[in-house]
């Protein structure tokens, strides 16, 4: 399976080519304004670039939506439905009744710590439960590829690392290949196989990094030798100063 | 050397440790500012039980109307033009026992009702419509507000020639004034719908429909609902407007004809009639507003 994406809005994102491999966890890394967005929405369907185009599993995928799962920055639970409700919505717009989604959803919200919660609304939750009502309403979607936008950006580091722990496990158990944005070189470095560093705009790809630590990556990696070289080359391709990863 | 003196004690009174700008001399504050520090209490104001509040209301109302009665007693009104508290209440008991005020309360609770219903509906409908097609809002929508600049009253001789001197009319005159309100109130939800939200449906596979329905009804319908409360006074105001124009039933009937005849205290009887239906109305809307919302939230 591999992607082919290139689109060349006027200064968007410059001609970019990738493939990747299925059931692999991705990370694109960049500086702000770099086509990240862009680059997504043009993997989920949801924009036509201006030329090249996606190829899913040898399809070609361009401009057609639902394939993908994409999860934005924001949560998007919408505050009239219950949790559940919440996390069915793929399943009810790819024409499953809502009692049978509800009923296929919920071993999912209970497996992974959204269990007693189902009947809540959106409004009711912490920041880190929204986010994974919000990541397994895109999972439940089936979709072979989920794109994250900085789904962790906006909660607090000790709830970020949970939700880190989390995604992995949610991950491994569904074989699923991410592609997966931050701002963050560090969760990248932890959470991926490969890296891919975008240019500032009109985003270049710059460098794919390799991540070959070993799974399941204990939290001490951080300070691994090699975890620190692979985060140091990510920093130089963003243009920071060496001395700053020492700090 | 009187300043040094001040200067002495000031160090002196400073407890070991604290840092002190006085012992330099530069930022000292002059005494008498000092002099002139008062400590106040902070002011707590005084709560009146719920009791004592409806009891002073009470006060104004009993106060407002023995003033009245005794003004015009007195003389100091002319009760031809300002009638007075106890005619207005004799010819109330004889509005509703031998009188038109259970007809004309009917005749425009229906305009009312039926104006508030269907200008509220159309006008909501017209407003999601603009969802479906840009070009079709940017094309439609100066005529709306222009529509909605026209003081729609100056039309309402035109409306009765129109529709006729019966219910019609009146209707016709409640939707024209609440139909704008509620296309440009769902407008501007429509408008206010998050783009991520319409992305988040197209990424999953969503179809035009599928998006109107799950997501774009669901958050205008707060919008929708805000402008209930403002509709049905303005329903009303329509109604009372088309029976003063011609009618042959109805409060504003009433209200005119009682003017016409010299007959003061039938029109402060129907202006009160009109007051407490309006209140009645507005405290329905209010209760279905409510329910709406929690249905909404459900």
């Amino acid at each position: 399976m591999g992607f082919d994406t290139a689109a060349g809005t006027v200064d968007a994102l410059s001609p970019v080519t990738f493939a990747l491999d299925a059931g692999s966890f991705v990370s694109v890394i960049g500086p702000s304004g770099c086509g990240k967005s862009t680059l997504f929405n043009v993997i989920a369907g949801l924009q036509r670039p201006t030329a090249g185009s996606v190829v899913i599993d040898g399809e070609d995928a361009t401009a057609t939506i639902g394939r993908v799962g994409y999860m934005l920055q924001k949560d998007l639970l919408l505050p009239w439905r219950s949790v559940l409700d919440n996390v069915v919505l793929g399943m009810e717009i790819n024409g499953v009744s809502r009692q049978r989604a509800r009923a296929a959803a919920l071993p999912y919200l209970e497996r992974y710590g959204l269990g007693g919660f189902e009947n809540r609304y959106p409004r009711e939750l912490s920041g880190g439960m929204r986010q994974r009502a919000a990541l397994l309403r895109t999972l439940l979607l089936d979709a072979d590829i989920i794109l994250l936008d900085e789904p962790f950006g906006a909660l607090d580091a000790q709830t970020r690392g949970h939700m880190q722990e989390w995604l992995l496990e949610i991950w491994t158990d569904f074989g699923k290949t991410v592609v997966f944005v931050t701002h963050d070189v560090e969760e990248a470095v932890y959470l991926s196989d490969e890296i891919l560093v975008l240019s500032a705009r009109p985003g270049r790809l710059l460098d794919r990094l390799a991540v070959p630590l070993s799974r399941p990556r204990p939290r001490s990696i951080v300070n691994a030798a090699e975890f620190i070289a692979i985060k140091q080359r990510c920093f130089s391709h963003l243009g920071h100063a060496t001395e700053d990863v020492a700090a | 050397m009187k300043v040094a003196e001040g200067r002495a004690m000031r160090s002196d009174s400073v407890p070991e440790g604290a840092v002190s700008v006085a012992r330099g001399g530069r930022f000292r504050f002059p005494s008498v500012f000092v002099a002139k520090r008062r400590v106040r209490r902070l002011p707590e104001p005084r709560v009146w039980k719920a009791w004592q509040i409806v009891a002073a209301q009470c006060l104004i109302i009993v106060g407002a109307i023995a003033g009245w009665e005794a003004a015009a007693a007195l003389r100091l009104i002319d009760p031809f033009f300002w009638s007075r508290p106890t005619a207005i209440a004799k010819t109330l008991v004889i509005f509703f026992v031998h009188g038109t005020a259970l007809t004309d309360i009917r005749y425009t609770f229906q305009s009312t009702v039926l104006g508030f219903i269907l200008g509220t509906a159309g006008g909501s409908m017209l407003g999601l419509s603009f969802w479906w097609s840009r070009n079709y809002a940017a094309i439609l929508q100066p005529f709306v507000i222009c529509f909605e600049s026209i003081p729609k009253l100056a039309l309402a001789p035109l409306i009765i020639l129109v529709f006729g001197v019966g219910l019609a009319s009146k209707v016709a005159i409640a939707v024209a004034l609440t139909v704008v309100v509620s296309t440009l109130t769902t407008y501007a939800g429509v408008q206010a719908v998050d783009p991520d939200g319409e992305r988040l449906f197209y990424s999953l596979g969503a179809s035009r429909l599928q998006v109107f329905r799950k997501l774009v009804i669901p958050s205008v319908l707060p919008w929708t609902i805000s402008v209930l409360r403002v509709n049905i006074g303005l329903a009303l105001t329509g109604s009372i407007v088309g029976e003063f124009i011609s009618s042959q039933h109805g409060l504003g009937r009433a209200i005119l004809y009682a003017g016409q005849t010299y007959d003061i205290a039938l029109v402060w009887v129907a202006v009160l009639v009109l007051s407490a239906f309006s209140i009645v109305m507005y405290l329905a809307v209010s209760w279905f507003e409510k329910l709406l919302r929690k249905g909404m939230l459900r």
